[in-house]
């Protein structure tokens, strides 16, 4: 579904990404790992068109990506830190973005409603905590029922209850054959939810493989002690 | 495109600045004219307020106005929409409320107390510094990723324009008044825009005759209609220019 291949981005010096070259197929749910600064986010930003990369071939369901932009309309996602307009209301973002998606799917404001944002329509976004605009930035991602979801760090900032609620619903979505792309540091939160496993580092992909590959290679059960061992080895 | 200009304009006029704005240039102007039995004194007076202030306020707010839509343009950008798209409409909703606001607040009191060829040159005038002074800020703002530099920079720009513009012109007919500049001139004004519209205002109000012989080569020049759709174009490629240059650099921005 996303191919992306020999993908090199420079900032400055530094090498955010590397040569990478990944392939996403339908109804997998991918957890892209690895040490802080390692490329995940950079990595997501050149799928999403944010960031464009220096060279090499994004292609979204067999179409290159460069100058076009209604891929992005099978995509939900859900950014590291939230950032909208400061003066503008739940509502009115929630609003605005129907208005320009214009989709004409079926809305899915479920996560709307489990998260009671309904409730907070009227409160600006600049007086919002961290976990409330995570809250908004989920419900966003989710809101056009897209075919591939990216979301990084989903978790961070939500408490327990609202985790589980975005917890079963990636899972809910997962089932319906969507291709799901998380970035997480909690391991111990992804071993339910994912099939395969990134692992980057220093802007290079060190391996991609199935969980059970990992399993069998490591001969760790849990995620976050195959990861750790495969961390600490530096071998895949 | 449509949708996000409107989101552009309404975001602009809750923020009150602009109404201010308007307020401030209404009551000039209309001061200046009540002020003066001569209307065109008070059309003179309002020429240095429109060629001073206007490009001032237009490339401080517009540049502001840009980091301050920092999220806003980063929300955008990943939704399915052209970049060129989301850049154009931020141009334009810019530019659109402050056209608006030179129109309440200085084209209709214009047009009240001096409806003549000269009154109507002023308003083109000034619509047009408004407009490519926005342009100029936005290519400013995008060029730096610091809030305070990228502001300190459009002030800079103004300061050269409005001033430090004129003073090396003025060094340079001094340091070669023995050869003939006069055409040269001609050609060195294309360069700052408010000075081109200085000069089409002020020849349009037959204060040439002061200004010597480079007036009368001013007058030649800028008096013929070719002379006048020539200096329009190049106020339209001062507009053009910055907008262009700043959609191909925001085309290839990392967000």
């Amino acid at each position: 579904m996303i191919t992306i291949e020999n993908i090199s981005k420079q900032f400055g010096k530094l090498k955010a990404l590397d040569h990478v070259t990944v392939k996403c197929e339908r109804s997998e749910c991918i957890a892209l790992v690895g040490p802080n600064g390692s490329g995940k986010t950079t990595l997501i930003k050149t799928v999403l068109g944010m960031v464009v990369p220096d060279c090499g071939t994004i292609a979204f369901n067999g179409k290159n990506i460069t100058n076009d932009w209604l891929y992005r309309e099978e995509i939900g996602y859900m950014p590291q830190i939230g950032r909208y307009p400061d003066n503008m209301t739940i509502g009115q973002i929630i609003d605005m973005m129907k208005d320009i998606r214009k989709s004409s799917k079926a809305l899915d404001e479920s996560l709307i409603e489990a998260f009671a944002l309904k409730d907070l329509y009227k409160k600006r976004m600049r007086t919002l905590s961290g976990g409330t605009r995570q809250k908004v930035s989920a419900s966003l991602a989710f809101l056009f029922n897209p075919q591939v979801l990216i979301l990084d760090e989903p978790t961070a900032g939500l408490d327990p209850v609202a985790s589980e609620i975005l917890k079963e619903k990636i899972i809910e979505e997962k089932q319906k054959g969507k291709l799901i792309l998380i970035t997480s540091h909690i391991l111990s939160e992804l071993d339910d939810l994912v099939t395969q496993i990134i692992y980057m580092q220093d802007g290079k992909l060190l391996f991609h493989k199935s969980i059970q590959q990992l399993h069998e290679h490591t001969g760790e059960l849990k995620l976050s002690k195959a990861i750790a061992r495969v961390m600490t080895n530096k071998v895949a | 495109m449509k949708k996000i200009i409107k989101y552009v304009i309404t975001d602009i006029l809750r923020n009150k600045i602009v109404i201010v704005y308007t307020i401030c240039l209404l009551a000039v102007s209309f001061s200046v004219f009540s002020l003066e039995d001569n209307t065109t004194k008070g059309l003179l007076s309002l020429l240095n307020i429109i060629l001073i202030i206007v490009p001032l306020i237009n490339i401080i707010f517009a540049a502001i106005y840009i980091y301050n839509s920092a999220e806003f343009i980063e929300l955008l950008v990943s939704q399915p929409l052209q970049r060129n798209s989301i850049w154009m409409s931020l141009f334009i909703g810019l530019s659109a409320s402050m056209c608006i606001a030179f129109i309440i607040g200085a084209a209709i009191p214009v047009l009240i107390y001096e409806p003549t060829i000269t009154g109507i040159m002023m308003i083109c005038v000034g619509l047009f510094l408004t407009v490519i002074f926005i342009a100029i800020a936005i290519l400013a703002a995008l060029q730096t990723r610091d809030k305070a530099k990228g502001i300190g920079i459009a002030i800079l720009l103004w300061l050269y324009f409005s001033l430090l513009f004129d003073g090396l012109v003025l060094f340079l007919v001094f340091q070669f008044a023995d050869y003939p500049l006069e055409k040269i001139m001609v050609a060195v004004s294309a360069l700052n825009p408010i000075d081109l519209g200085r000069i089409l205002i002020l020849l349009k109000m037959d204060v040439s005759a002061l200004m010597g012989y480079t007036g009368a080569i001013f007058r030649n020049f800028f008096g013929t209609n070719l002379g006048i759709s020539i200096s329009f174009f190049v106020l339209i490629l001062w507009i053009v220019l910055p907008v262009w240059i700043s959609v191909v650099k925001f085309n290839k921005k990392d967000l």
